[in-house]
């Protein structure tokens, strides 16, 4: 099936009409030598959660790595072909790199609050892009903090150290940090995978309630939670991008082979 | 069972290796601290802290001394700081892998490691020798190559401590990389830094070689950085040698004043350090 064909597919099966956002097209990717991904065709679609699963090692965090740009702080890391945001070229020489992640945000994988007050971490961000006034600086705060559902926890305590917090609410401070920026697309790596059941679970509902107002695309190692909550799916192996599509039909009635392997154990 | 009894053995055997070493070395490190306070006390008075070194035979105090050594240390501190910080930010954050940042960590690691004297002849042939006399300023000059190597390395060490995901988080951010530095890495390293800072201070505060060469010593009162400078270090070499006991007790109780100094330092980045970790 090609990529057009199965776009269409796609929207016969989606509710809403679909928007793509971000887009791969012929797209390679290098850490120096090693062929890391390989001809990655994909779209992202506007205000949809699309989960990357595959073994470790399979590109997936790469990929998402890309969208941001972020492996440009690594001279060795080349990426070729084209990614469209908005229907614009981000590989180019000329992309504010500031302004596109600005536009981009991004969670991690182990929570990653500065070394400032909850407060602190938060408005850096806003102040970076933005030149507000005190009060509307504290409003985006609160704004941004209710968004992550972590305000009630925090609210008393502004003032205190990001890092003297849980686990869980650290991440949950990121997510704030990130959707404070009021970016259109979060990038998501792993983003529960040190964190325990609890706090992973008040993490999806997030994501959630979030998907209706950003593009989320998430690296999961969980294929649960890829089924939970995620529209569509992508299954990557050794940098291929093996399939996607809706995540129903690809946790249900997969295409490949390799996928059906992968998602019911038998390997992986 | 027998290996249970072996390894208690050997455990049993370890720790009372390790317990001997650790008392051989603390054994003697109390005796210095015990002797200097034990001399040093006996020196201390109000006259230390008001009156000039005295000519042989007659009392004084080490006032000149005193205020010299601080003029001495805080500017060479205050020239050797800034410079250490920003090269150590260069070879963390920008030169880490470079032909540049290579050679001049490899450079900094050799006068790190030089012996003060080498820097007090060098100041005393570059200057010096040029000017064509001893001064203030060319002690603070040596005293300032003292205290960059150190500074450099450890901003450069602390930095590095920074784990990059937090780089990555501010950078994911969208915040251009001078920002990312001073307000996420150097803020994280901040407790590091100062300690590196100083550390400097207390090692260049004991340092005689390179002042013999350079800021020489003064009899008398002088702020001028273009005359003779006192300072402690070259005092109490000069008061310990002598054979007058007026001057002996003045060299010990500047040796405890140094020592205090010192150990007032260590104390002090210890509990900064402590308290910048629980943040």
């Amino acid at each position: 099936m090609n990529m057009n064909d199965m776009n269409e597919a796609i929207c016969d099966v989606a509710a809403a009409p679909l928007e793509t956002q971000i887009e791969f097209r012929d797209f390679d990717f290098h850490y120096g030598k090693f062929h890391a991904l390989k001809n990655i065709n994909l779209p992202i679609y506007r205000k949809n959660v699309t989960a990357f699963i595959g073994p470790s090692g399979c590109g997936k965090s790469t990929l998402l790595r890309t969208m941001n740009r972020m492996y440009d702080l690594y001279p060795e890391q080349k990426a070729t072909g084209e990614l469209l945001l908005d229907g614009k070229n981000l590989l180019g020489r000329d992309v504010d790199l500031n302004t596109l992640r600005a536009k981009v945000g991004m969670v991690f994988q182990k929570p990653t609050p500065f070394p400032m007050s909850i407060f602190e971490n938060i408005a850096f961000g806003i102040r970076l892009h933005e030149r507000l006034s005190k009060s509307a600086v504290e409003e985006r705060v609160e704004w941004a903090l209710r968004k992550a559902a972590l305000w009630d926890e925090v609210k008393d305590i502004l003032n205190r150290s990001g890092m003297s917090i849980s686990g869980g609410q650290q991440q949950r401070l990121c997510i704030a940090r990130a959707v404070a920026v009021k970016p259109e697309v979060l990038l998501l790596d792993e983003p529960t995978s040190a964190l325990d059941p609890i706090s992973t679970m008040r993490i999806e509902e997030l994501i959630d309630e979030l998907k209706g107002e950003f593009t989320i695309a998430i690296v999961t190692h969980n294929m649960q939670q890829a089924a939970r909550i995620s529209d569509f799916t992508a299954y990557m192996y050794l940098g291929e991008m093996i399939e996607f599509g809706v995540t129903d039909q690809v946790f249900i009635k997969p295409q490949k082979k390799q996928t059906e392997d992968y998602i019911t154990g038998r390997f992986g | 069972m027998k290996l249970l009894t072996r390894r208690k053995l050997t455990n049993h055997l370890a720790l009372a290796l390790s317990m001997a070493a650790m008392s051989f070395g603390l054994f003697w490190l109390i005796w210095i601290l015990w002797t200097t306070f034990d001399l040093g006390v006996a020196g201390l008075s109000l006259d230390l802290f008001t009156k000039m070194t005295p000519p042989p035979g007659s009392s004084g105090g080490l006032l000149n001394a005193i205020v010299g050594s601080a003029i001495m240390v805080g500017l060479a501190t205050l020239l050797g700081t800034p410079i250490g910080i920003f090269t150590g930010i260069y070879l963390a954050e920008y030169g880490r892998h470079t032909w540049l940042g290579k050679s001049t960590r490899f450079f900094n690691d050799i006068l790190l490691s030089a012996p003060s004297i080498v820097i007090g002849l060098f100041v005393y042939a570059i200057y010096v020798a040029k000017v064509g006399k001893f001064s203030g300023f060319s002690g603070v000059l040596a005293l300032a190559l003292i205290v960059i190597p150190v500074v450099v390395s450890t901003t450069e060490n602390m930095l590095r401590l920074v784990p990059n995901s937090l780089r990555e988080a501010a950078f994911a951010l969208g915040a251009p990389k001078r920002l990312v530095i001073m307000k996420v890495t150097l803020r994280a390293s901040v407790a590091g830094v100062i300690t590196g800072v100083l550390l400097a201070v207390a090692r260049i505060a004991g340092e005689t070689a390179p002042l013999l060469f350079t800021a020489l010593s003064n009899q008398f009162w002088s702020l001028d950085l273009n005359e003779p400078m006192a300072n402690l270090p070259v005092t109490i070499f000069k008061f310990a040698m002598s054979p007058f006991t007026d001057w002996q007790q003045l060299a010990w109780a500047g040796v405890f004043l140094i020592t205090l100094g010192v150990l007032g330092l260590n104390i002090a980045t210890r509990i900064l350090f402590r308290q910048k970790h629980k943040l």
